[in-house]
């Protein structure tokens, strides 16, 4: 018992950094109808930056707020200056772009920092309670997600920009009558989902290690828990991602051979719910009358 | 005052050129509509005013040249349009949906004020106002379409035929409330319609629109008593 306890609480903890990414590529993929495949990267290298400032100031909190607010100002500048100009391009230009980003931020990463491996140290202290189930890092991982999380719903369900994100990113024309101006809107998605990233790579990091290439994999269980909460879900991505993270950890200890097969399980999860439920398990079919 | 003129308006959706040199104007305070049938260019006329579409000639509201803004700076300015097809945000709630109505103000006080003034017009929406909007009828999505646009204090209303669709007793209900409206609020409006009928009535001036032409204009009285207004549009 204990050891299925631990098991889930791991998961969880794993499964807010999927939940994070998961939250990042829905909040683009509503606005543009597009799954943005290079976050991971995004996330990867704002990670690094998180990791430079830190070699630099010895604090790893001051470290993580630099990182994320220069990840939101990036994502800005990216949307602006990148995808802006394809917004009207046929989707395979788009998928071009996403790719291309993804390639340029992993080669400028290996550039930059070089191959190996780094340690970025966890932001939470390494003592704090004493349990078997569940070690200080993976519960301070899940209470600020949860926190993270909590404060954009908010944002979104409350402010007005929430509002006008979510009206521009649901119906463009409307928005622009009623004086929304969209392309800031989806701009200021950009940045937000490239903040929310660069939160869940710095609190990954301490437990895959932090490498150019470590994002690959969680931004493939970031889909897999995206698909499964819903595309078109905010808040089911996150359970999504929560869902694919305790699954996951489950299937490692209880399938015969599963240690291995993380993975492989991702994309059966990512290939059966297109084909059994193409809409996610809270995914909103929305109700139109004319 | 002339709120607004328009002067050798063409239009263009790529190479399909849609309106040939469109000449009108509207009095502050007065309701202006343009008659015809489909595919005339009522609702490009819509357009054009709001930016949506690339055009040709003068488009000055207030007297000031509004061809080389874009459509959410042109809302800002005050003239709010009620799209065809209503331009519902589905999946927000009805009270979310006048919210956004209002997005271009600042004065939070005003608009919740504006907000009870909007439910006084349209009781139904204040019954719904928790309610998906995507969920509503045709007509109480007409109604909150006309309530965004009141949301922005607007000081032109474009209305791109409020009776589309509509059962003929829900027409006539949302176009007594726009009568109240006009009378209430002193608000200018351009009106779109294929109704000629129910436009004529409220109209003050008209202009009849055929394959991107101007082919008529005048009093609305002017127009009802046309012999062949009457037949092609009133029909009888």
């Amino acid at each position: 018992m204990d050891l299925f306890l631990q098991l889930t609480l791991a998961g969880l903890a794993i499964g807010s950094v999927y939940a994070c990414v998961a939250l990042a590529v829905v909040m683009i993929y509503q606005a543009t109808d597009h799954f943005n495949f290079a976050q991971g990267e995004m996330a990867m290298f704002s990670t690094f930056v998180a990791w430079a400032l830190y070699q630099v100031t010895g604090s790893i909190w001051l470290s993580f707020l630099i990182a994320v607010a220069l990840s939101f100002i990036a994502g800005i500048i990216i949307e602006r200056v990148i995808v802006k100009p394809v917004e009207n391009a046929p989707i395979f230009n788009q998928i071009i772009v996403f790719i291309g980003l993804l390639m340029i931020f992993n080669n400028l990463a290996g550039w930059f920092w070089e191959h190996t491996t780094k340690t970025l140290p966890s932001l939470f202290p390494k003592h704090g309670i004493e349990s078997t189930l569940i070690s200080t890092h993976n519960l301070g991982v899940i209470l600020f997600t949860l926190l993270i999380l909590g404060v954009t719903f908010c944002f979104f369900k409350f402010t007005k920009v929430g509002l006008a994100m979510r009206a521009a990113a649901a119906n463009p024309d409307s928005a622009r009558l009623v004086g929304i101006s969209v392309g800031w809107m989806l701009a200021l998605g950009w940045g937000l989902a490239s903040a929310i990233g660069a939160v869940g790579g710095v609190l990954v990091a301490p437990i895959v290690f932090l490498e150019p290439n470590m994002m690959s994999g969680v931004l493939l269980y970031g889909f897999a828990g995206a698909l499964l909460g819903g595309v078109n879900s905010p808040g089911g991505a996150v359970a999504g991602g929560l869902m694919v993270g305790v699954l996951e950890n489950w299937a490692r200890q209880y399938v015969p051979g599963g240690s291995e097969l993380g993975l492989t399980f991702a994309l059966i999860l990512i290939v059966g719910v297109l084909m059994f439920k193409p809409a996610g398990l809270f995914g909103r079919v929305i109700i139109k009358r004319v | 005052m002339k709120l607004l003129e328009v002067k050798g308006l063409k239009a263009f959706y790529r190479q399909t050129q849609a309106l040939y040199g469109v000449d009108f104007e509207l009095e502050e305070g007065s309701i202006t509509t343009i008659l015809g049938a489909n595919g005339a260019g009522k609702t490009t006329t819509l357009r054009s005013i709001s930016r949506m579409v690339r055009t040709e000639g003068e488009i000055k509201f207030d007297g000031q040249d509004i061809t080389g803004l874009s459509t959410e700076k042109v809302a800002a300015l005050g003239i709010a349009h009620v799209p065809e097809g209503r331009g519902t945000f589905v999946r927000q709630s009805v009270e979310e949906n006048l919210h956004l109505g209002a997005y271009t103000r600042k004065n939070k006080n005003d608009v919740a004020n504006d907000i009870d003034r909007v439910y006084a017009y349209f009781p139904r929406l204040m019954e719904r106002r928790q309610q998906q909007a995507g969920t509503l009828s045709g007509g109480e999505q007409q109604m909150l379409a006309i309530g965004r646009a009141l949301m922005l204090r607007p000081r032109l209303m474009l209305l791109d035929e409020p009776s589309f669709g509509l059962a003929p007793l829900i027409v006539q209900e949302i176009y007594e409330i726009m009568a109240r409206i006009r009378d209430q609020e002193k608000a200018s409006m351009l009106l779109v319609e294929q109704n000629a009928n129910i436009a004529l009535n409220l109209a003050d001036q008209a202009y009849l629109l055929e394959t991107g032409h101007v082919v008529m204009s005048g009093e609305s009285e002017v127009l009802r008593n046309d012999e062949n207004v009457r037949k092609v549009y009133l029909g009888y």
